[in-house]
């Protein structure tokens, strides 16, 4: 399929002040914790103590004598899963792996898992309640090391879990969950054509998205059975969707209004309170609020797989790659939710190879379940094949861009997934690396440069849009996709674009999913393309609409009329180039005659027929991958371990950059995400399973002196499946820092540590044993 | 639980008096967005980490959820939604907006209140001094780039440059 690319544009391209920019500086935006509602309750959720443990009973006696305390749930209030999948989702979901992370059934799986809540008249009520309730526990042994995990005589974190992917299927049950291999050519004859080979394991650690704003919501019931919840989340109809599954309720019954979302990278993709608040609500017939603590959020929302990856790959002397083989083990937690498959398919998508053999593997582990973080799972598989490439590279004596430039995929080349690359911008992104001043820059005594390349799918999915015109002609713009970085501007844009009217004409909303037609999860990478293409299908229609009333208003033959810069324009007596010419130079003057502007179109819609609007959705199948090129350079510091970033340099392809401030805000968020995982972030867990650095202080998160400016090239090789030539920008940035990061520590420091974060003890460790090491040689 | 009396404060927000009663173990932060209903202080972590519920009292920058809501009595309290003056945006919430420093805004309102206590208190800093000044206030979207580059640009403006 090929389509005619715009490449001139009015709008997209430029930096307009996002429309709820105001609300967010004076703090009028209201978030998820923000609301509250006159009789309202307070919801709070009591946890295990242990990491894995039969619930023997549940007393609430005490608790519900306390005067105050409205009502109280557990797993008991929630219908039994059974082998029930949840409609709609894209990837397979059985909800017997989701209801116990709401309530656990049974057993407790993980530190801190929900096991029944109380909700009360205040806050401060509502905690000394779930104190009170009794909770009697016979512990299990647990079992939280993936090597552990696989071991045959390893605690069973279930029972009914057999490993997937193996063939024939295994007849007892296991922590290995799946094992699969994909593979093309013949790798061991890749090995043996390879002048070069290098092969090491690399170990990337659980960590979390680390939004800012806790999870939150209120909901409330009425007499009908309707209900209705308030809640930060990335996507209101997985909410409506998987509340109605948890609780039994009807999906029809449930209305969900997303409030502004203080971050999500993923995290709040799925839903913790809001079944929860839905019961208790229901119970109290009260509204009820449960708002996490920072607390819960790190001990029991979804946190990032862990992964071991063994990488070996190989190469002649000339820098052909030969054989790339990868081998990834990741840490699910307590239920199968890994992205070990995308960790799998795209550890090597960036590369030209004949022989390529990736398996992985996915362990369950008396942990809190794995959840969604950006680009999830490629992260870290393509972090070790990256440090391998540029092992490699330095070992032919070849640049590592130039190594790259020689083994990149381009258009035509298929990669291990199968489905072959159409026009793709990693070589342009290499090339625009490579001839940055940050390049070139000197390294000094203790310095280090480390690049590396990534690639990312990018979803599309469904969505809607609706787009109203006000009576002066200005525009509201609906879609059901929560605004996680600045969406709302782009979908004004594509409305402004499409219909040629300034910007600051559009008015965009996020509404609730009673107001919009089915909108998928803001995540993905899939916003602006796949809800903007809704909006552009919408606003394309309104232009068409907007002809047939122009022409009714002439009289003339649709034709006739052409949409111009906002404008219904006639051709009658004068060809449309001409009047274009007349328009241009602003000689047409302002003749209704021949032309009519959408203000006067509106004005006349009760007389021509009507209201003007239009709906659309789409199922979006134009998405299309994302590369990105990363250079870091760094200082160790060899006293302390500690490493300063001295400069870092982002390079993407954005296909179109619609809102460019905003796509050079994702790279740039995603280069420091990276940069944290690399250097600090990591999940302490104790011998018992439980998390030992539960807060912003010891799961420490970079912050605004840690850093240089990062800077940022923006190239742009248009998607051909997108009118406009847009992809998805937001996941990619993050699957390169970590390789770049962890290659310029190596670098600087003369280590070859590769277990991350390389954290300053381990790195002064490091570098101890790498000097001791070349004094015994 | 005995129910401890709820505690009367009489205290200044934004120069204007106000009234509450709080719960003696209630943060600042809460009394603020639950007793008041000025939820433009965010809290992100309640324990003085992320700076979300960043608020002036008595003019020295504080986390509001390590002050107790019962330590406001007689004080002066300036929060985020008294930093613009009515409708007029204060140079670095117009700064913030034009640099596009913000993705998801939860971090904004503590943002705006530190830097203007910054700008106030040192008119022409650093990158360096701004990146120390705001390092307790957690971002987790923007990297950080262009908030730093929109506060240096409200301080150009703030000088009369």
């Amino acid at each position: 399929m090929s389509i005619n690319i715009q490449t001139d544009f009015k709008t997209v391209g430029t930096r307009p002040i996002r429309p709820d920019g105001p609300d967010k500086v004076t703090g009028r935006a209201k978030y998820g914790a923000d609301l509250n509602l006159s009789g309202m309750l307070y919801g709070h959720i009591v946890r295990s103590p242990h990491a894995h443990a039969v619930i023997k009973s549940i007393d609430f006696s005490a608790a519900l004598a306390m005067p105050g305390v409205v009502a109280t749930m557990s797993a008991e209030d929630l219908p039994e899963p059974g082998d029930r999948i949840l409609p709609g989702a894209e990837i397979e979901m059985k909800l017997k792996d989701i209801s116990p992370i709401i309530m656990a059934r049974g057993k407790v799986l993980f530190h801190s898992q929900a096991v029944a809540a109380v909700a009360a008249t205040s806050e401060s009520l509502a905690a000394e309640a779930a104190k009170r309730v009794v909770v009697e526990y016979e512990v299990l042994p647990h079992v939280l090391d993936v090597h552990a995990a696989m071991a045959d005589d390893a605690p069973l974190v279930h029972d009914d879990v057999f490993t997937q992917g193996i063939d024939p299927a295994p007849t007892r049950p296991s922590n290995l969950s799946a094992d699969f291999e994909m593979a093309k050519g013949d790798i061991e004859a890749g090995f043996a054509e390879a002048d070069l080979v290098i092969e090491r394991t690399y170990n990337v650690p659980m960590c979390h998205q680390g939004y800012i704003e806790p999870h939150a919501c209120v909901a409330r019931s009425d007499e009908n059975g309707k209900i209705e919840i308030w809640c930060c989340t990335q996507g209101p109809f997985m909410v409506r969707n998987m509340t109605a599954e948890i609780t039994g309720i009807d999906l029809g019954k449930i209305k969900v209004t997303a409030s502004e979302i203080g971050g999500g990278f993923g995290g709040k993709t799925t839903v913790y309170v809001e079944p929860v608040a839905t019961i208790l609500a229901c119970k109290s017939g009260r509204p009820v609020k449960i708002v996490m603590s920072r607390d819960e959020v790190f001990r029991a929302s979804g946190p990032v797989s862990s992964a071991e990856t063994q990488v070996k790959i190989g190469a002649k002397k000339d820098g052909t790659l030969t054989a790339i083989k990868t081998d990834i083990l990741m840490d699910s937690g307590a239920f199968s939710s890994s992205p070990i498959l995308p960790a799998t398919m795209f550890a090597a998508a960036c590369y030209r190879c004949d022989n390529m053999h990736s398996r992985g593997r996915e362990v369950l582990t008396n942990k809190p379940k794995a959840w969604a973080y950006r680009a999830p799972g490629a992260p870290q598989s393509i972090m070790a094949v990256e440090c391998a490439v540029n092992e490699l590279a330095q070992g032919l004596g070849i640049d590592p861009i130039d190594f790259r430039l020689l083994n990149a995929v381009e258009e035509g080349d298929v990669p291990l997934f199968g489905v072959p690359f159409q026009s793709i911008g990693l070589k342009q992104s290499l090339e625009a690396a490579k001839n940055h001043p940050n390049y070139q820059a000197a390294l000094e005594q203790n310095q280090g440069r480390g690049v590396a390349a990534a690639f990312w799918i990018n979803a599309g999915l469904q969505s809607s849009a609706t787009i109203h015109v006000a009576e002066d002609g200005s525009l509201n713009v609906l879609t059901g996709n929560p605004d996680i970085g600045g969406s709302r501007a782009s979908m004004a844009m594509l409305a402004a674009e499409v219909l040629g009217i300034p910007v600051e004409t559009v008015r965009p909303s996020v509404v609730d999913t009673d107001s919009v037609g089915y909108c998928d999860t803001t995540g993905g990478s899939r916003t602006t393309l796949a809800t903007g293409s809704a909006v552009m299908k919408a606003a394309g229609m309104l232009r068409e609409e907007l002809k047939h009333r122009a022409a009714a208003i002439w009289n003339v033959d649709i034709k006739e009329v052409e949409w111009y810069d906002g404008m219904a324009v006639v051709h009658s007596g004068i060809g449309i180039d001409e009047l274009r010419d007349e328009l241009r130079a602003g000689t047409a003057g302002r003749n209704p005659e021949k032309v009519l502007t959408m203000a006067e179109l509106a004005a006349q819609a009760g007389a021509t027929g009507g209201p003007l609007t239009a709906s659309a959705s789409v199922h979006a199948h134009s998405a299309q991958p994302s590369f990105a090129v990363n250079i870091c350079d760094v200082q160790v510091d060899r006293d302390t371990g500690k490493v300063d970033i001295l400069r870092y340099t982002c390079v993407q392809d954005a296909g179109k950059a619609v809102h460019p401030a905003y796509v050079e805000g994702q790279m740039q968020g995603g280069a420091v995400q990276g940069i944290g995982w690399a250097l600090n972030e990591e999940y302490l867990f104790n011998d018992q399973g439980v998390l030992e650095n539960a807060g912003f202080l010891d799961y420490r998160i970079p912050v605004a002196s840690d850093l240089p400016m990062i800077d940022t090239v923006i190239v742009e090789v248009p998607n051909p499946l997108h009118p406009f030539g847009v992809r998805g920008v937001g996941e990619v940035p993050i699957c390169p820092p970590m390789p770049a990061v962890a290659t310029a520590v190596n670098r600087a420091a003369g280590t070859q540590l590769y277990d991350l974060p390389l954290s300053p003890p381990k790195l002064l460790a490091a570098i101890e044993g790498a000097g001791a090491d070349n004094e015994a040689a | 639980m005995s129910n401890p009396k709820k505690i009367h404060v009489s205290t200044t927000v934004n120069g204007e008096p106000c009234e509450f009663l709080c719960e003696p173990g209630q943060v600042l932060s809460n009394a603020l967005r639950n007793n008041l209903d000025m939820t433009g202080t965010k809290e992100g972590c309640s324990t003085g980490d992320c700076g979300a519920c960043s608020v002036m009292l008595d003019g020295a920058l504080v986390c509001s959820c390590l002050v107790l809501a019962a330590e406001a009595e007689g004080r002066t309290i300036e929060t985020v939604e008294g930093v613009a003056d009515g409708n007029a945006l204060h140079p670095i919430q117009q700064k913030l907006l034009e640099h596009a420093a913000l993705q998801c805004g939860i971090c904004t309102p503590g943002i705006v209140v530190a830097a203007k206590s910054l700008l106030e208190r040192h008119p022409d800093p650093s990158e360096e001094e701004v990146r120390y000044y705001l390092a307790g206030n957690l971002c987790r979207c923007t990297g950080y780039d262009k908030i730093i580059r929109a506060v240096l640009d409200a301080g150009t403006v703030m000088r009369g440059e």
